[in-house]
């Protein structure tokens, strides 16, 4: 079994501000490390290998530190690395975004399985896996909280709806978005670390790929636009109410209501 | 094309406008400023930076026909048939949208025997429902409904779609927005339309610290997810209005390799850090049964019970119910503390909440410091009301 993992690099903190004067983003302590949902996704990817055998690569997009979180993932069990990058890749939104990873994908190698994570910290949008899938033209499934079994042509799972389990069989090649908490992501191991430092990291360019159509990547690939950005209203406001328990039941039941909860 | 591209004459202190990219995607080397990959196109450097040092270029990019976009439609979201109230929402949301630019709301449902459903949305103001009515389509499968959602996109060429952020409309949305090729905006809080059609969405990023606002100028549709009880449902009108397109399309498009084999209803979830609502007993709940009223009021809200530390060591709830310090840490949308006086160590657990409703009869109790809304009386007197008014509404 052939298994990727997408991986992201992401800021430590979303402690951002917003400078109300000029509008500007104030951001202080640019640590990064891995997307925690992502940890998820290379979990599931190495219990996987220890059943059906195979192996496993993660694949990130992103500036060249990025290469930080590829080594973490040798560290927990990952055979192969590979980092896409490229400043012509830089500010793009989900659509660039998945289109890059799909093209990166493509030179990576034949997969039967594409794993992503639920979410990230800072994109926020869980979008990218199913548009990633939609370019590799392979069947996705979100929200993946269980894996049933693990046959040689399909894979069953578990998808939460919320209200309900959807109990699915999907055929390989195909791509599975991951809940947080599907299993318990191990540590890095220590001797791994040290057996990996010298592991080579696949990089890929623009150059690399197979569509090198500059308007496809990046800012000038990417349909949305962010016009600006504000800091969000806080709900300071108090309000103490008195009065008789029939009239104060009433209010409370009014702002209920307004508030969509009765 | 867009791009920046640095004046090596004008850059000066290379630290100093190092120092300006909140990406850390500038770089000296050698002497040279560099951008690297982790740049962002945010453009602080060139508002920012010495004048010419860093200069943002754009070529004309091809504009679009915008007037060939027309409606605003709307996703039935639904699992076997039943519709999700987020579409209600969303209907109404783009009824107010059209309204400002003249164009007509589209509801699209897909699903097997579906005509009732179709039948029951023309009673929310849609111009028209249209119906892919299949045997494929019973259940959601990615493929097939992706193919049919297309098709629509194709045939009626709608300005905006919007759809609910639910379990189907996360794993959708996305799909559908890479085939046609448009952007997709998620998770929106506020909608807008612009005169020349263009969808105004503002969403929360870096974890709700600041607020986006997004445009898709050239491209259509525009897409964009948002969450249930976000925006406000619509009054269902007693008339119907509208009406109802049927569509075909070929088999072909229908297959799929994904096979549902089972839907299971799940548990009600017992963990309080997972509930939309909560409602907290303290101990101005003088006996254990009264917490039956705790829990009424809970289950009518759709949310769980939980409690303060000294309800907790009485025996009354067990450890797990338990918010605070030494125990859960939650962040409902909803949470309403009844009988709790608000100590520094109850709050630090549930201070984040997005609505906060405290009933307490001393007025000076800490825990009105903390709530939005704070009702000065006895719990005993509004609580089994309260409980009587919302079942009343409820059998309307
Ligand atoms: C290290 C440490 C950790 C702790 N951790 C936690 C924790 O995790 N969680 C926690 O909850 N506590 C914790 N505590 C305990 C905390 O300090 C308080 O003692 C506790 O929260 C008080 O609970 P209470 O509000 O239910 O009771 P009280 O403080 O007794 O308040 C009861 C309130 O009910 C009101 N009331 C009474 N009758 C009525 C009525 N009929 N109608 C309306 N209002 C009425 C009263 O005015 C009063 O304000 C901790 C303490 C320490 C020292
Ligand atoms: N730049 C990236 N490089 C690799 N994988 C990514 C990247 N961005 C997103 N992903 C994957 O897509 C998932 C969803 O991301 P998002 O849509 O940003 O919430 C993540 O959990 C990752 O698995």
């Amino acid at each position: 079994m052939n298994i990727l993992v997408c991986i992201k690099q992401v800021p430590d903190s979303n402690k951002v501000e917003v400078d109300p004067v000029t509008g500007v983003l104030k951001r202080n302590g640019v640590e990064s490390k891995m997307n925690p949902y992502d940890l998820y996704a290379l979990e599931t990817a190495l219990r996987i290998k220890e059943q059906k055998g195979g192996s496993i690569h993660v694949l990130t997009m992103g500036p060249g530190q990025a290469a930080g979180i590829i080594r973490e993932a040798y560290a927990m069990g990952a055979d192969q690395g590979v980092l896409i990058s490229d400043r012509k890749f830089g500010g793009a939104d989900v659509l660039a975004t998945s289109y890059t990873i799909s093209q990166g994908i493509k030179m990576a190698g034949e997969f039967d399985l594409i794993l992503c994570g639920k979410q990230t910290t800072d994109g926020d949008t869980a979008q990218v896996g199913p548009e990633v899938a939609e370019w590799l033209n392979i069947p996705s499934v979100s929200n993946v909280s269980n894996i049933l079994e693990i046959g040689d042509r399909d894979i069953t799972v578990e998808m939460d709806m919320t209200h309900e389990l959807e109990i699915t069989k999907v055929q390989f090649p195909c791509l599975l978005a991951v809940d947080k908490d599907i299993f318990m992501p191990r540590l890095p191991s220590y001797v791994k670390k040290l057996e990996t430092k010298d592991r080579e990291i696949t990089v890929i360019t623009l150059a690399d790929l197979e569509d090198q159509d500059e308007r496809h990547y990046g800012l000038n690939g990417s349909p949305t636009q962010v016009e600006r950005i504000f800091p969000p209203e806080v709900n300071a406001r108090r309000e103490l109410w008195n009065g008789n328990g029939m009239e104060l039941t009433e209010q409370l039941f009014q702002k209920l209501k307004d508030l969509k909860f009765a | 094309m867009a791009k920046l591209v640095v004046n090596q004459a004008l850059v000066g202190d290379i630290k100093q406008l190092i120092s300006i990219c909140p990406f850390n995607a500038m770089e000296d080397r050698n002497g040279e400023l560099v951008i690297n990959a982790a740049c962002k196109v945010c453009k602080l450097c060139v508002k920012k930076g010495p004048k010419g040092a860093v200069e943002y270029m754009e070529e004309e990019v091809k504009t679009i026909d915008k007037s060939q976009w027309k409606g605003i439609a709307v996703y039935v979201d639904h699992i076997d048939g039943v519709i999700h109230p987020v579409t209600y929402e969303l209907i109404g949301k783009a009824r107010e949208l059209a309204l400002k630019i003249n164009h007509p709301v589209y509801a699209i449902m897909m699903g097997s025997e579906i005509s009732a459903q179709c039948q029951e949305l023309l009673h929310y103001n849609v111009d028209k429902v249209f119906a892919y009515d299949k045997k494929q389509l019973d259940r959601f499968k990615i493929e097939p409904y992706t193919a049919v959602f297309e098709d629509f996109v194709q045939k009626i060429k709608p300005t905006a779609i919007l759809m609910g952020a639910t379990p189907v409309g996360r794993q959708l949305a996305p799909r559908l927005a890479a085939r046609v090729g448009t952007g997709l905006t998620a998770d929106c809080t506020i909608l807008d339309i612009n005169e020349n059609t263009d969808l105004v969405q503002i969403r929360p990023a870096f974890g709700g610290n600041i607020m986006a606002q997004i445009l898709t100028p050239n491209h259509r549709p525009q897409m964009a997810t948002v969450r249930y009880k976000v925006m406000d449902a619509p009054e269902r009108n007693t008339d119907k209005s509208g009406e109802i397109i049927q569509c075909e399309i070929a088999a072909d498009k229908l297959q799929s390799k994904i096979q549902v084999l089972d839907i299971i209803a799940k548990e009600k979830e017992q963990f309080i850090e997972a509930s939309e609502v909560l409602v907290v007993a303290g101990r101005g709940i003088r006996k254990e049964e009264d917490l039956n009223l705790v829990t009424e009021l809970a289950d009518l809200l759709g949310g769980q019970i939980a409690c303060t530390r000294p309800i907790m060591e009485a025996g009354w709830l067990e450890a797990k119910r338990q918010v605070g310090l030494s125990g859960r840490t939650v962040r409902p949308k909803l949470i309403i503390t009844v009988g709790v006086s608000g100590s520094v160590q109850f709050a630090a657990g549930m201070n984040n909440s997005e609505q906060i409703i405290a009933i307490n009869k001393d007025e000076n109790a800490p825990i009105f410091k903390v709530a939005h809304y704070g009702l000065v009386g006895d719990l005993y007197e509004i609580v089994p009301e309260l409980i009587n008014k919302i079942k009343l509404s409820k059998a309307v």
